[in-house]
């Protein structure tokens, strides 16, 4: 279920790849930036499904929505939107600042246990990382 | 192209989606809104007693495809209100007045601001406002006579004028919190029952649609405050796009922005930046001129484009 969920999130980021693709074609002063950033996603998406140490967000979501990884482990998002987002701990724990398109912020879990968070611009985006020791 | 048809169209959408409670009359393009019937359009010759603009969602420092150049666009806004034909008494910006908060954007949509020829300039934050601070950078550019997080009120001739912040401690909705409604119970307690109510907020205090964070989750305590009120309006920004409501003696607008359209409520999956066609940017974009007159229960709004 979760994988072919995750599967057709794949194929909606790879279709917006080649939108985006078709737009800087046409207008390469617009889109340069974010042409690069797309082009690394398509190739992640598909080998990333809960594990790992990254998280996208794109299209007002965090990918994978759920993450999970070991004590010690750095997690990485990058924000593949247009719009800016945060990482912001239900808890407090960690904050990041606005991430433009393309930014990136890192946060390492020392200790095992579940972290939820949201986008502070768009608390309808939900996030959790589970952490085991 | 036709701007009147296009704009009688997007009424014509919204109607469709959440059911007229005002009627909008389209003329010489702009859209001018009516309250059930002709009280408004009896009195249009009556010098008004106020008049102010809003303009709303600048975003300066979005740099994406929808709008390359939110600067220009902003510029302009700043020049219509500038050539209205009267000195409105003063400008309200609604919030997102920067795309991410930082003390450039604030300096330069501040720098810009001054260009405004009015005697006020008043701001709500909105949440691009505080991305990172819980808007500690807003209050330093334009928390000046604010109290609590960045809310005030203020008197203007007979009209009662609150406004709020409700962009802080998101959940998933608006949210006003304990201290700033016990400012607005505490703030109308001297009033009398006639006195007009205009509120300011960036976010709706209706629940225009929830799934998108447009609306605040303790809004309606606010408004329960200003139940015994015979006039009472709304004016919000935050979903980039003309809407209104009633409920009982409360009128919700919200405004259009400067910078550039989101999708209409529940258009797609996620509030994205709209990129319309080359050459209907400035269809989409406006300011608001709003005006009361004493004697009238509501006030006059007319929207207009961005030329």
């Amino acid at each position: 279920m979760d994988i072919a969920r995750f599967r057709k999130h794949s194929v909606a980021v790879l279709a917006a790849g080649v939108l985006l693709a078709g737009c800087s074609a046409s207008r390469p002063a617009a889109t340069s930036g974010t042409s690069m950033p797309t082009a690394s996603m398509s190739v992640t998406a598909p080998s990333a499904p809960v594990s790992g140490d990254q998280v996208s967000i794109d299209g007002f979501a965090f990918v994978p929505a759920t993450l999970k990884i070991k004590a010690g482990t750095t997690v990485v998002w990058t924000n593949r939107d247009e719009e800016p987002h945060t990482v912001a701990a239900s808890d407090g724990s960690f904050h990041s600042p606005g991430m433009g398109t393309g930014a990136t912020f890192s946060h390492t879990f020392p200790a095992a246990g579940t972290f939820d968070y949201v986008c502070s611009i768009h608390p309808m985006m939900h996030g959790s990382v589970v952490v085991t020791a | 192209m036709n701007p009147d048809g296009m704009s009688r169209r997007q009424l014509l959408r919204h109607t469709a989606w959440f059911g007229a409670a005002v009627g909008f009359a389209v003329a010489g393009g702009e859209v001018i809104s009516h309250i059930a019937g002709a009280e408004a359009a009896e009195h249009a010759h009556a010098k008004p007693t106020l008049r102010f603009a809003q303009v709303s969602d600048s975003h300066i420092g979005f740099t994406g495809a929808p709008n390359p150049d939110v600067a220009g666009t902003f510029g302009h806004a700043i020049e219509q209100i500038n050539n209205l034909g009267y000195t409105p008494d003063f400008v309200i910006h609604t919030g997102d007045l920067t795309h991410l908060s930082s003390p450039e954007q604030f300096d330069h949509v501040k720098q810009m601001m001054t260009g405004l020829k009015t005697p006020h300039v008043f701001t709500v934050p909105g949440e691009h406002d505080s991305v990172d601070d819980a808007g500690q950078k807003y209050r330093q550019a334009f928390g000046a006579g604010s109290v609590g997080d960045g809310w005030y009120s203020f008197d203007i001739s007979g009209v009662h004028v609150i406004a709020l912040v409700n962009t802080l401690n998101l959940r998933k909705l608006g949210h006003l919190g304990a201290d700033q409604l016990a400012f607005v119970e505490k703030d109308v307690a001297r009033l009398s029952s006639d006195t007009p109510i205009i509120v300011f907020s960036h976010i709706p205090l209706f629940a225009m649609y929830p799934q998108w964070g447009w609306g605040t989750d303790d809004a309606t305590q606010a408004l329960g405050y200003l139940r015994r009120f015979s006039s009472v309006t709304c004016l919000n920004g935050h979903v980039h796009q003309l809407f209104s409501k009633t409920e009982g003696n409360v009128t919700f607008y919200s405004g259009t922005t400067t910078a550039y359209p989101l999708p209409h409520p529940g258009d797609g999956p996620a509030p994205k930046p709209v990129t319309l066609p080359a050459g209907k940017l400035h269809d989409a974009l406006g300011i608001r001129e709003v005006s009361y007159t004493t004697g009238e229960t509501t006030l006059a709004l007319k929207e207009q484009r961005l030329q």
